[in-house]
């Protein structure tokens, strides 16, 4: 009944067909972002997008050097110049392509300092949200048990409210001013930094990459930091993208309802809403121009990330 | 034998879902809602001598790793302790409280950090057990990427770069780093090719030889375990059906499902045994959820009686082995 003859004998070393052989080469090491790059250049559309995100990051950065005016100085500003269309040509001797307000400031220069201060409350807000609702998603998914249903059903009742109604709740609160709009839009997003970082740390925490450092053992902050936080990087990166999209859009709303950022710090919404009064009597582009490089800079925004996303979900890979 | 060096006293693992307050009225209301536990290991106590290695079997769900992984103080047992050298493991808590028991996995390709190098994946552990320096760490690594048959220059590269038996070398090197004592193997040739697992075989051989380690060596193939293997113990559904020396196991298996085992295992076919058919084990193993009362084995064995769907079998000496069998304590009938 026992299978004796055949099954190895015990403690010999077993023979084999190749010695002990040196470990067969490894393929040479491609770095993993050029790989990424390459892949990333195959859609025209994406890296279009990501041109015209770097080309507006750009613009916003250097517009106090390329504008031809500084349309925060009330000196440089003269009424006579006030709602020209776009193309005129005001007394200070250049073209105002894309028009003047009512107060005779040129929109193109008012557009990229409005541009400034947009990306940054959406990047400020969009990082400060990251790191805030990734720290809570991590601390749920490692503790379990009661300090898991409460964080995670406090971000779920929060997801159930539209972000623009607790944002302006907050704001109404808290009053205005940067730090307070910066505070509002964390609040308002991330809950949805908290719910994929939970998602993401609950299916790696199974993985036997983390049971091994268990066995070692590792504290598990270490753990939770080192370990999982690294491997669900990507779809918080994607995430990421989005929310800083939609912290400018955010943003732009509050600034529009007149809830946002104080005058003295216009951004894109508030010159939408400083030339929306003009719109029904034939100066569309006081509103009109800020509008499309909002909606511009949040497209592009958004298409790269939709690239990002679909370069990092392996199931949709051919 | 000398001195047991790990003791695994009356452990049980008890899976309990997670029912919540909606989980409970729907089951009130009549929905099929699980609300029992899975109990994967019952009442298991195993004692491993310095330098011994036991061999654990089983087939896939009879609680062979969840024993693994408390043996080895990643997860706490229901009830029972696991101790070494007589001090636990693992805190009541479920902190683990050694360095000296370390795990090597059955999948490589799972078990190592993909966004680790093998430097930073190897100096881990000793650095932040003070094992090593971070200066010397270099160094460390290398000493045991040596003794487990890697090149030194593999350092800074990332596990994807690798084949499946290089990892699962890594994944050892790991587990040797921190100098343990006793190495839990959870299956850990199970996942690699034919060839590759030889090698790794041997190298656990080697390590053994060289280091004095203790194995507690988990697989489903027999062949393996009796190759590597002083003792064998048996598992079936949670419990340990049957141990002792693998050549006395071997040549003797007492209890219906190790003889039933021994008899499914594939071999060579030699003149008397041309045509021969392997003798499967008849049904499915029950599951977990809902274990036959008695001898866990009696839905599928042979020589099962009353006796067995009544009374659990204990362990008991038997030849030269332990079995968990009332066919040799007064037979399967029900005393009158």
């Amino acid at each position: 009944m026992t299978p004796t003859d055949t099954t190895l004998t015990s403690q010999d070393p077993v023979t084999l067909p190749a010695p002990e052989a040196a470990p067969a080469p490894v393929p040479p090491p491609v770095s993993p972002l050029r790989a990424f790059w390459a892949e990333y250049r195959e859609s025209w559309i994406a890296v279009i997008a990501l041109a015209v995100v770097v080309l507006v990051v750009l613009a916003a950065l250097l517009a106090p050097w390329i504008t031809p005016q500084d349309p925060y100085d009330i000196a440089n500003l003269s009424l006579m110049d006030a709602r020209r269309p776009p193309g005129y040509v005001g007394a200070e001797g250049y073209t105002h392509w894309l028009g003047t307000d009512a107060n005779g400031r040129d929109l193109l220069s008012a557009i990229l300092y409005g541009l400034r201060i947009s990306l940054q409350m959406g990047l400020v807000a969009g990082l400060v949200a990251l790191s805030v609702g990734t720290t809570l998603g991590l601390v749920a998914a490692h503790s379990g048990g009661r300090i898991e249903t409460a964080i995670m059903r406090i971000v779920d009742l929060q997801l159930s409210f539209p972000a623009i109604l607790l944002a302006l709740v907050l704001v109404a609160m808290l009053g205005q001013g940067k730090g307070q709009l910066i505070a509002a839009l964390v609040a308002a997003q991330y809950a949805y930094f908290a719910r994929t970082a939970y998602g993401a740390a609950a299916a790696e925490r199974r993985k036997d990459y983390v049971e091994a450092a268990h066995s070692v053992p590792l504290s598990a902050r270490r753990i939770v930091f080192r370990h999982i936080l690294p491997n669900i990087m990507p779809p918080l990166i994607v995430v990421a993208t989005v929310q800083i999209a939609n912290s400018i859009a955010l943003e732009a709303t509050l600034s529009f309802l007149g809830l946002g950022l104080p005058v003295t710090e216009p951004s894109l919404g508030m010159l939408i809403s400083n030339g929306f009064q003009y719109m029904m009597s034939g100066r569309y582009w006081i509103s009109i121009y800020p509008g499309i490089a909002l909606i511009i800079l949040i497209v592009a925004i958004n298409l790269v990330g939709d690239q990002i996303r679909d370069q990092l979900n392996p199931r949709l890979k051919r | 034998m000398s001195d047991p060096h790990l003791v695994i006293d009356r452990v049980s693992k008890r899976f309990d879902p997670r029912v919540t307050l909606g989980d409970r009225i729907a089951a009130r209301l009549g929905a099929r809602v699980e609300l029992r536990g899975v109990q994967a290991v019952r009442d298991v106590s195993l004692a491993i001598a310095p330098g011994e290695t036991l061999g654990l079997v089983g087939e896939s769900g009879c609680g062979k790793s969840t024993l693994g992984r408390m043996a080895a103080g990643i997860m706490a047992p229901t009830s029972g302790t696991v101790r070494l050298e007589g001090r636990p493991v693992m805190s009541p808590g479920g902190t683990k409280l050694t360095t000296r028991v370390q795990t090597v996995f059955q999948d490589p390709f799972a078990s190592l950090n993909p966004r680790m190098s093998v430097g930073e994946i190897l100096a881990e552990g000793p650095v932040a057990h003070g094992l090593t320096t971070r200066e010397n760490a270099r160094d460390y690594v290398a000493g045991w990427l040596d003794r487990v048959g890697l090149d030194r220059s593999y350092v800074g590269r990332f596990p994807h770069q690798f084949s499946g038996g290089q990892r699962q070398r890594i994944a050892i090197a790991r587990a040797l780093a921190m100098q343990p004592d006793v190495l839990v193997c959870d299956e850990p040739v199970a996942s690699l090719d034919v060839s590759i697992q030889a090698q790794i075989i041997n190298l656990f051989l080697k390590l053994r030889r060289e280091l004095g380690l203790t194995y507690l060596f988990i697989s489903h193939d027999l062949g393996v375990v009796r190759h590597i293997s002083d003792r064998v113990a048996i598992m079936y559904l949670g419990r340990i059906v049957e141990i002792g020396t693998a050549d006395a196991l071997y040549a003797d298996p007492r209890h219906p499902y190790t003889q039933a085992l021994l008899a499914s295992v594939p071999r060579l076919m030699t003149e008397d045994a041309v045509g021969a058919e392997f003798a499967p084990i008849a049904g499915e193993i029950p599951s977990p959820l809902a274990p036959p009362p008695g001898c866990p084995f009696h839905t599928r064995c042979p020589a099962a009686g009353p006796r067995c769907v009544a009374e659990m079998p204990d362990l008991v000496p038997t030849g030269a082995q332990r079995v968990a069998c009332h066919l040799y304590t007064g037979g399967v009938e029900l005393a009158a």
